[in-house]
């Protein structure tokens, strides 16, 4: 597996998902400046980071959605490209329109970083096969704007084509439906409020977030 | 009756959102964008009707609540 | 434009007294300019020139063999092996954060983070310690809730894990609340980064945000006493962007790795002025500035305004002229402002042009080398009356009332609104001992806490110091580490007062005899005086942040002990009740002498925690402070879910449960290793005495008990009495 992360000036998790995904797939990360307007060839996966991409400002992800390496992601997922994104990077593909609903300040207006007990919604996609649909793990959360908003149909939508991946077991945001994480229709770009490269390491408290990655690395091997 | 009060940053007060803005609709291609200043804009549905009193209490809810008088300003709009 | 012309009212308003005027005009021999004056203001201001401080500054122990660079810089620098250096310190932005709780707290994080990355060093972990007025006063939360979210905001925007810190509340802060921040960085040992400049003709460039009215007279206020103008203080407060402090210092960190950076000074307190005299001072060369240069974002303004503002997110540095091509492509790359606003000169001259015009033309190295400095009269603290009629107390109650009290209650209503994780290599994250962040790349980790026990300085400066750094000690060795160095935040009412002066030199005599005995030099810090309203002073309140070393992360020690633990006391245990948190939480009471530190005993206990660990023998350890055995036993039970049980010691309940002996921690280990770990006391010869054990849903005190669950939601709902 080959993967490319994309580095806005406030990207601030971009080293730690590019450390996930080394650890995983034994190859160097490609980091992808937002002002390049091609990604690199070669990449299975594209994967937007979380932090404070344009200083969260205007709307978190507004203005990093508009930026010149969008175009590219936004094409790779449209020719059917793996991409994945965290927190604020979440927020980018929302703003993106690689995926549907919008995320709104969390319902206790409240930043929010703690350990948080997710459900395994589907384990139908490569991003979430290495868990088991229905398992409860450990993730942390850390966001202010992580409150998943959908109406009614787009939720239908979402549970009948089994395309939310996470739910919460305690809902620390308000998000409808206690949705976490969603994938597109064609079930290859994903994204997710809570932090899974942050649990992925015995000395930092827990490793449920490995799988993750390791599920990316076995649907990607030679991809 | 409604109330419209708009918050703003006083003049000289960095608007880190703002400029942030600005930079973006350049890179965007907006040409000849020389400050954007970001503010925000509360309505408010009055019970009673009557307008000196309301925009007595509206003035008085900028002071206690609605703005950080210690770096924003805020106009009224009865009506 | 002209400038006002020099009264004497004019030079009372920039904080110079008399005698310092009479200076002035000795140096220069004329009557200064207002920009001149505007400049001297700045720079013999007290948070500036440590005019007051500086004689006792001097007595505490800077050196030792892992210290790189003590203060004088914008950082502490330590070494931690393997070529590689941590970089730290604390400073307090007090009172911005009472004027506007949340640009005040942020752009305290900011200003220490700059410190941090200005030398070169990656920031990887924060702290704060904030002291709030009593509860019930009518400000408090609302100063809890904006400086929180402050320190959140920038803290989380700018990418650094915020891992530690205090709260606590206290009726002398009512008027005055304390926000001192702590940043620590990651560098390499042999690519530090100082100011002194070299070279003449060499281009001094700003870099960062433009310069606008923020601030202007900031350092100035933050010197004075508060009083019933202080509405009108208001507009000088500064705005953070943390957006902008990022790119900073990823352009300033790539700048650094091109070799174009000769020195470099971020723009704090008193922005330009301080920053430029501070490169040519400590490079011996004068400096020329130009200031239709620099990037200003406000119209007409003066020279006096722009030598004075305080707009955040601005470097200072002389570059290499044949680098410049290198220098503005990462300019560029980050989308900042940038320009060479003057050069140095070989004169010892400050020289300020301002559209074809001198603004000031000044002695540069007279300007921080001839700073007044005071031998402020003092009065020794007089000691403590012993403590008499011990109350009686309900242990049970006691404990209730302890874990649910804002002052002892959880912090996770605080913690939770940081990013504490940031970065993937918090190891221990806040509410335990001290927060843990790993090297990156390697097995390695510092930790890192801050500590101070206001109360007991109040009673006994001396001991109250001492007992500050033996706290960080505990602290740090709690959680597996070797104790390295030492940064001070010391807040304090008016110098001028004899008593207050009395208190300032008590606890720096007890800090340095302290840093000394547990080999924890100063390495960088921070004085804020004249923490006073309406002649009301705060508790002495002198902050140690501490920094300590752990080779391998398989030594770490945490606060979480297992099912079927016992629990070891280690430490003597006389029960020192006087001004304990016992009598201040239920009986509102703050007397008796503050307890004594015996700092012989805190290095022995400190490294048979470390040295009881490498032998594999303890599964869990948490020192013993405010609140006794009782509170710190509890502690560890709630961190795992856990009851516990303790048996009952003498000589009264009060202080065995809640007393506040000095250089104690709680160990638990297994069964199997218990006798080990007796036997290791005994050849080590420290106190060691089993008092307990862990395990199923209750908590029993000698011989009452109650649930589990009772002392959780204490603990968890104390904080948000005050919160919400």
């Amino acid at each position: 597996m080959k993967a490319g992360v994309i580095v806005f000036p406030g990207s601030n998790c971009d080293r730690d998902l590019a450390v996930a995904f080394e650890r995983v797939s034994g190859r160097k990360t490609d980091m992808i400046w937002h002002k390049d307007s091609t990604l690199p060839t070669g990449l299975d996966i594209v994967a937007v980071p979380g932090g404070f991409s344009f200083g969260d400002y205007l709307r978190c992800g507004a203005i990093a959605a508009r930026s010149p390496i969008m175009r590219s992601v936004v094409e790779f997922a449209n020719n059917g490209g793996h991409v994945l994104g965290i927190c604020n990077g979440f927020q980018v593909l929302i703003e993106s329109g690689l995926l549907p609903g919008a995320l709104m300040r969390n319902a206790g207006l409240k930043f929010v970083c703690k350990d948080v007990e997710l459900k395994v919604a589907t384990s139908r996609t490569a991003f979430t096969s290495n868990y088991r649909k229905g398992e409860e793990i450990t993730i942390p959360v850390a966001h202010h704007d992580g409150n998943y908003v959908a109406d009614p149909d787009l939720v239908k939508r979402l549970k009948d084509e089994d395309r939310i991946t996470f739910t919460y077991a305690d809902n620390p945001n308000g998000s409808t439906a206690d949705i976490a994480g969603i994938v597109s229709e064609n079930r290859r770009v994903m994204g997710m409020m809570p932090h899974p490269e942050r649990l992925n390491d015995r000395h930092l408290g827990g490793t449920d977030g490995t799988r993750l990655f390791e599920s990316l690395g076995e649907a990607l091997v030679g991809a | 009756m409604k109330a419209r009060v708009f918050v703003t940053l006083k003049n000289g007060v960095l608007d880190p959102q703002g400029e942030a803005v600005k930079h973006a609709l350049g890179t965007l291609g907006f040409d000849g964008v020389n400050t954007v200043r970001q503010g925000k804009m509360i309505e408010i549905d009055l019970a009673h009707t009557d307008v000196a009193k309301a925009e007595a209490d509206v003035t008085e809810m900028c002071e206690k609540l609605l703005a950080n008088t210690v770096i924003e300003n805020y106009s009224v709009e009865i009506g | 434009m002209s400038e006002p012309e020099i009264t004497p009212e004019l030079v009372r308003e920039h904080g110079i007294n008399a005698e310092e005027y009479q200076r002035i005009l000795d140096l220069i021999g004329r009557v200064p300019s207002f920009t001149e004056l505007g400049i001297f203001s700045a720079m013999w201001n007290e948070h500036c020139s440590y005019k007051s401080s500086k004689k006792w500054l001097r007595t505490l122990p800077t050196e030792g063999p892992q210290v790189i660079c003590g203060p004088g810089e914008n950082a502490g620098v330590v070494d931690i092996g393997d070529g590689q250096a941590v970089v730290f310190k604390m400073e307090s932005h007090n009172h911005p954060s009472y004027i506007e709780p949340y640009q005040g707290a942020a752009t305290g994080v900011g200003g220490i983070l700059r410190d941090v990355f200005t030398m070169g060093a990656r920031p990887i972990a924060a702290m704060n310690s904030l002291s709030f007025g009593e509860p019930s006063h009518p400000k408090t939360k609302q100063l809890l809730n904006g400086v929180v979210e402050g320190i959140g905001g920038y803290g989380n925007c700018f990418g650094v894990p915020t891992v530690g810190g205090e709260v606590r509340f206290h009726k002398a802060y009512n008027g005055n609340c304390l926000v001192n921040a702590f940043a620590a960085g990651l560098a390499d040992a042999d690519k530090i980064f100082y100011s002194a400049a070299s070279g003449v003709g060499m281009p001094v460039v700003y870099l960062g945000a433009k310069t606008g009215r923020d601030g202007v007279g900031g350092a100035t206020m933050a010197s004075a006493e508060f009083d019933d103008t202080i509405e009108d203080k208001r507009p000088t407060v500064q705005v953070g962007d943390p957006f902008t402090e990022k790119r900073l210092m990823e352009a300033t960190l790539e700048l650094m790795q091109t070799g174009a950076v000769i020195s470099i000074q971020d723009m704090g307190a008193a922005g330009l002025t301080c920053s430029a005299v501070e490169m040519g001072d400590k490079g011996n060369l004068g400096v020329a500035l130009d200031l239709e240069k620099v990037p200003v974002r406000e119209e007409n303004m003066t020279a006096y305004e722009m030598m004075l503002s305080e707009s955040q997110e601005r470097m200072l540095m002389v570059l290499k002229p044949e680098k410049e091509a290198e220098a503005k492509a990462v300019f560029d790359k980050w989308d900042l402002d940038f320009a060479i606003v003057g050069e140095t000169i070989a004169e010892d001259r400050f020289l300020i042009r301002h559209n074809g015009a001198l603004m000031a033309d000044l002695p540069l190295k007279a300007l921080s080398g001839t700073a007044p400095e005071y031998d402020r009269p003092w009065l020794e603290t007089p000691p403590a009356p012993a403590l008499v009629n011990v109350p009686e107390v309900d242990v049970k109650a006691a404990l209730l009332t302890l874990l649910g009290s804002p002052n002892y209650s959880s912090r996770a209503w605080v913690w939770q609104q940081y990013d504490h994780m940031v970065g993937a290599d918090t190891a221990v994250r806040p509410g335990s001992d001290a927060g843990v962040v790993r090297v990156h790349g390697t097995d390695k980790a510092l930790a890192f806490t801050s500590d101070v026990t206001p109360r007991y300085c109040k009673a006994n400066p001396f001991e109250g110091g001492k007992q500050a750094v033996a706290e960080a000690y505990r602290n740090l060795c709690a959680t597996g580490a070797k104790p390295l160095a030492t940064t001070d935040n010391l807040n304090f009412g008016n110098p001028e007062k004899p008593e207050i002066m009395g208190q300032f030199v008590g606890c720096i005599k007890g800090i340095g005899e302290a840093v000394a005995a547990l080999d924890m030099p100063i390495v960088s810090g921070n004085v804020s005086l004249y923490n006073e309203t309406d002649g009301k002073g705060i508790l002495p309140t002198p902050t140690i942040g501490a920094v300590g070393l752990l080779e391998d992360l398989d030594q770490l020690i945490t606060n979480r002990p297992n099912e079927g633990d016992q629990l070891f006391l280690l430490g003597e245990t006389v029960g020192h009740l006087g001004q304990s948190a016992l009598l201040a939480e239920l009986f509102d009471r703050e007397d008796g002498d503050a307890p004594h530190v015996d700092l012989s005993a805190e290095k022995a206990h400190g490294e048979f925690v470390r040295a009881a660990k490498a032998e594999g023998l303890i599964s869990a350890a948490h020192d013993l402070g405010d609140g006794g055995l009782a509170v710190a036993a509890v502690e560890m039970g709630l961190a795992s879910g856990l009851g516990v049980s303790l048996i009952s010691g003498g000589p009264s309940d009060a202080g065995w449960f809640y007393g506040e002996d000095q250089a104690r921690y709680l160990l638990a280990c297994t069964r199997d290793n218990a006798e080990a770990l007796t036997t290791l006391a005994r050849e080590a010869g420290v106190p060691l005495k089993k008092v307990g054990g862990f395990g199923g849903e209750t908590i029993t005190l000698g011989k009452v008990s109650l649930p589990l669950a009772d002392a959780r939601d204490a603990h968890s709902g104390g904080l948000l009495k005050v919160a919400l």
